[in-house]
């Protein structure tokens, strides 16, 4: 069975119920491990070996954070500039995470709309994402599309709940191996899988 | 071997009692003594005579704590308070004494002596408790410098007073002096030359010797030094006819700019305390259950009298020199017994015949109860006196329990000195609030008049720690700043309060050792992390960029912790055999090694590969 790392960001979590409700059901999940990157570096000294070893001990790895200013909170940056070294993650010799798998789970104030061309936004998250996207492609890992909440601003508890269900459920169906290639290959979020049978039975 | 013995028995059982080291020498005395169990008997005299050295040498070591400038700031108290508090108290006296029917000339002699306090018993008190720095230290120790200063005086003033012919004309003038036979002016010039002599060697010869001494690197010559040092002015001060206490106060203060300061006082230490101790063995020893048997209310009714009178003529000076209410009874009452000045002064009087044998007995039993009785009384106080005075000022919380269990806060701080208070402060900043503990009734009024919610007392003690809401609090912050305190009340937590976090203060590596033998997970040594931000500082006026010497001091802490531990288990398997210099240098040179090899690691393969490249 496929174990999931969430590496998670949020420098100010006690005052965010969205990302509050995405970590307590994510907690629930059996063989998720949670890592609460700000609780354990609260001044963004990252212990670099200890981190690479809960990569190597995972097969699905989740950047869980809201969306600041397109992109992830600096931790998170942080994290990819001292972990992901050379010759370990990439480069000749470089093959530790080779053949894993990696996503974004993000919380977004902008409605879906705003990130079309038409919208303020003007491009798809998917474009933001795009680094990320290489960094885990140049570290030989598949990299599939991100999980995404968006209009976090007005949301009522009810649906952050339902999100946080959502959330749960997909990392589950993960990690009972029931989600292939074929079920993400021409998706753009992974929160479309709940139209899959498999996951509302 | 007799007096060690029963010493090493009756202190620490005076402890455990609450009762402090003096009371449990006296009681050691009493039980040796004649009146007691007889191991010792008349002899008892002369060792009182040696073991007044302990006074002299506990002046030595006040003398070099006390900076001349900081003796200067207290010239107010010294003069008005002490001033005030002897010729108050000698008037007094005297006043009682000629209504009983005594000659004026005895009767001012009694009223010198009454006057003066217990240095000894008073000084050795109030460190114990740790109240040396608050108000009512200060102001006891102004007094007593006072009547230090005031024997002199005394001592050339007593002959004068003669009014009975000296039992034996020879012996009188043998009192030691080898200078009282001359005329008067030649006698103020010695003594001038002579105060001269103590303060130009401190000043100008004994720092080239100290630095000697040094060089040679043996810790026994410092003590060697030292020892002859109070040794030579006890002479010299004794063979002028100066009381030697007071030549070697003067001796310290001109060394407690020396830099060899530390030195000298924990070398000259061990023989202080043991001295110390030996004296109030011995009057303990001295007194005469004999006469008290034979005449019990005259001699209850003198201590009785004496004692509340001194109390309550310092009270009032007290108030008049605005000391709160709560110190100015640690104070009165702290002050109140005759001191062993008195002996001097009563075995003076008696060789030059101001007083007769009869009065000088019953005075030597009343100033050796006096003194006796003062640990008592300070132990009443602290129990009696203090919690209810401060529980007053914190009005109907006590008188309603459920009250205070209602607001009982999640955190108590044990101490709250410089490193307490900011603790507090902060937590406050961010809506924490905590439960005070403190042993400075100052501070605590200070600090209940700010709205904090403050308890007086010995933190150590579980009553205390039950009051203060340990039962319902999620964690408590020692931050005294006594190490051994410390240690004690980590046991009285784990014992009585196993629930609470403890988090702890730690002085340096060596306290921090202890204190996780002690079981501790939360330590924090109190100078480490602000030496590592200096340490930031220097290397950015050095040139490195600011975020790397950061950086570089967080890798620095993490791996000195973990050093820290590591050397903690290893020690405890090696303190056996390992003497303890070689063990301090061997481990400094293993934490320097593991240093070298941690800021290899330090370097971060992520960023270096990075800055080749871009």
């Amino acid at each position: 069975m496929p174990k999931i790392l969430i590496q998670f960001a949020h420098p100010t979590l006690s005052k965010s119920s969205v990302q509050k409700t995405m970590e307590s059901y994510c907690r629930t999940v059996k063989g998720v491990t949670f890592n609460d990157l700000y609780e354990n570096y609260p001044d963004l000294y990252i212990d670099v070996k200890k981190e690479q070893q809960l990569l190597l001990q995972h097969d699905i790895i989740v950047l869980q954070h809201p969306f600041y200013w397109y992109s992830s909170p600096p931790i998170m940056k942080q994290w990819l500039d001292l972990v992901l070294e050379y010759n370990w993650a990439y480069g000749p010799e470089g093959n530790r995470l080779a053949g894993k798998k990696i996503f974004n789970a993000l919380s977004c104030g902008g409605s879906k709309e705003a990130y079309k061309d038409t919208g303020y936004n003007r491009f798809p998250v998917n474009v933001y994402l795009l680094p990320f996207n290489q960094t885990a492609h140049l570290c030989k890992m598949e990299y599939l599309p991100p999980f995404v909440i968006h209009e976090t601003y007005s949301m009522k508890q009810q649906t952050i709940d339902d999100h946080g269900k959502q959330y749960a459920s997909i990392l589950k169906a993960f990690v009972n191996n029931e989600i292939q290639q074929e079920h993400y290959q021409h998706i753009e979020y992974l929160n479309e899988l709940h139209l899959l049978s498999a996951l509302n039975s | 071997m007799i007096y060690l013995a029963s010493a090493v028995i009756m202190v620490p059982v005076a402890k455990r009692l609450g009762l402090g080291s003096v009371l449990g020498y006296l009681v050691a005395g009493v039980l040796i003594g004649p009146a007691g169990l007889e191991f010792i008997g008349l002899e008892g005299q002369d060792i009182m005579h040696f073991a007044e050295f302990g006074v002299v040498m506990m002046l030595f070591v006040i003398g070099l704590e006390l900076e001349p400038s900081r003796l200067w700031r207290m010239r107010k108290d010294i003069a008005g308070l002490g001033g005030l508090q002897v010729g108050i108290t000698s008037l007094v006296v005297m006043g009682l004494a000629l209504a009983f029917g005594i000659y004026w000339k005895e009767a001012l002699a009694l009223g010198l002596i009454v006057a003066m306090s217990s240095t000894a018993i008073v000084m050795q008190t109030l460190d114990e408790k740790g109240w040396l720095k608050t108000a009512a230290g200060q102001s006891s120790f102004a007094v007593l410098l006072f009547q230090d200063l005031a024997i002199i005086p005394m001592l050339a003033l007593f002959p004068l007073l003669a009014s009975n012919q000296p039992e034996e004309v020879a012996h009188g003038s043998e009192s030691g002096s080898l200078v009282s036979n001359l005329p008067a002016w030649e006698q103020a010039v010695i003594v001038l030359g002579s105060v001269a002599i103590v303060v130009v060697t401190g000043k100008y010869l004994l720092r080239p010797v100290f630095r000697i001494m040094a060089k040679t690197g043996m810790r026994e010559m410092f003590t060697a030094i030292a020892l002859l040092l109070v040794v030579g002015i006890a002479v010299l001060m004794t063979s002028v006819g100066l009381s030697p206490a007071l030549g070697a106060f003067l001796a310290g203060v001109v060394l407690a700019n020396s830099e060899y300061r530390h030195e000298l006082e924990s070398s000259i230490d061990p023989f202080k305390g043991l001295l110390l101790g030996l004296f109030f063995i011995s009057v303990g020893s001295s007194i005469d259950f004999q006469l008290i048997i034979s005449k019990p209310l005259l001699i209850m009714g003198l201590v009785s009298g004496f004692m509340i009178c001194k109390a309550a003529i310092l009270f009032a000076l007290g108030k008049i020199f605005k000391v709160r209410t709560a110190q100015n009874f640690i104070f009165s009452f702290g002050l109140s017994q005759v001191g062993e000045f008195a002996f001097v002064l009563l075995s003076f009087s008696l060789q030059e015949g101001v007083l007769t044998k009869d009065i000088t007995d019953i005075m030597m039993a009343v100033v050796a109860i006096s003194m006796a009785l003062t640990p008592l009384v300070m132990v009443l106080n602290d129990k009696l006196i203090l919690s209810r005075v401060c529980k007053v000022e914190e009005g109907l919380q006590v008188q309603r329990p459920s009250d205070v269990e209602e607001q009982d806060n999640p955190v108590i701080i044990a101490g709250y000195g410089h490193f307490g208070n900011t603790i507090g402060r902060f937590l406050r900043a961010n809506n924490v609030t905590a439960t005070v503990l403190d042993n400075d009734s100052d501070n605590v009024d200070f600090l209940r008049r700010m709205g904090l919610k403050v308890y007086y007392g010995d933190a150590t003690r579980y009553e205390l720690l039950d009051i203060a809401g340990a039962n319902k609090a999620q964690m408590i912050i020692i931050a005294i700043n006594d190490e051994e305190k410390r240690l004690e009340m980590i046991e009285t937590v784990k014992k009585h309060f196993p629930h609470l976090h403890i988090l702890v203060r730690s002085t340096n590596r060596n306290d921090a050792y202890d204190l996780m033998n002690a079981g501790m997970m939360h330590i924090y040594r109190e100078t480490f992390d602000t030496s590592l931000r200096l340490g930031i500082d220097a290397l950015k006026l050095l040139g490195h960029r600011a975020h790397e010497a950061t950086r570089s001091a967080k890798t620095f802490f993490i791996h000195d912790e973990r050093t820290l531990k590591h050397l903690s288990k290893i020690r405890n398997d090696e303190e056996l055999y390992l003497n303890t210099v070689r063990q301090s240098i061997e481990e400094l040179e293993m934490i320097m090694q593991a240093d070298r090899e941690a800021m290899n690691l330090g370097a971060i393969a992520g960023w270096e590969r990075k800055a080749e490249n871009a």
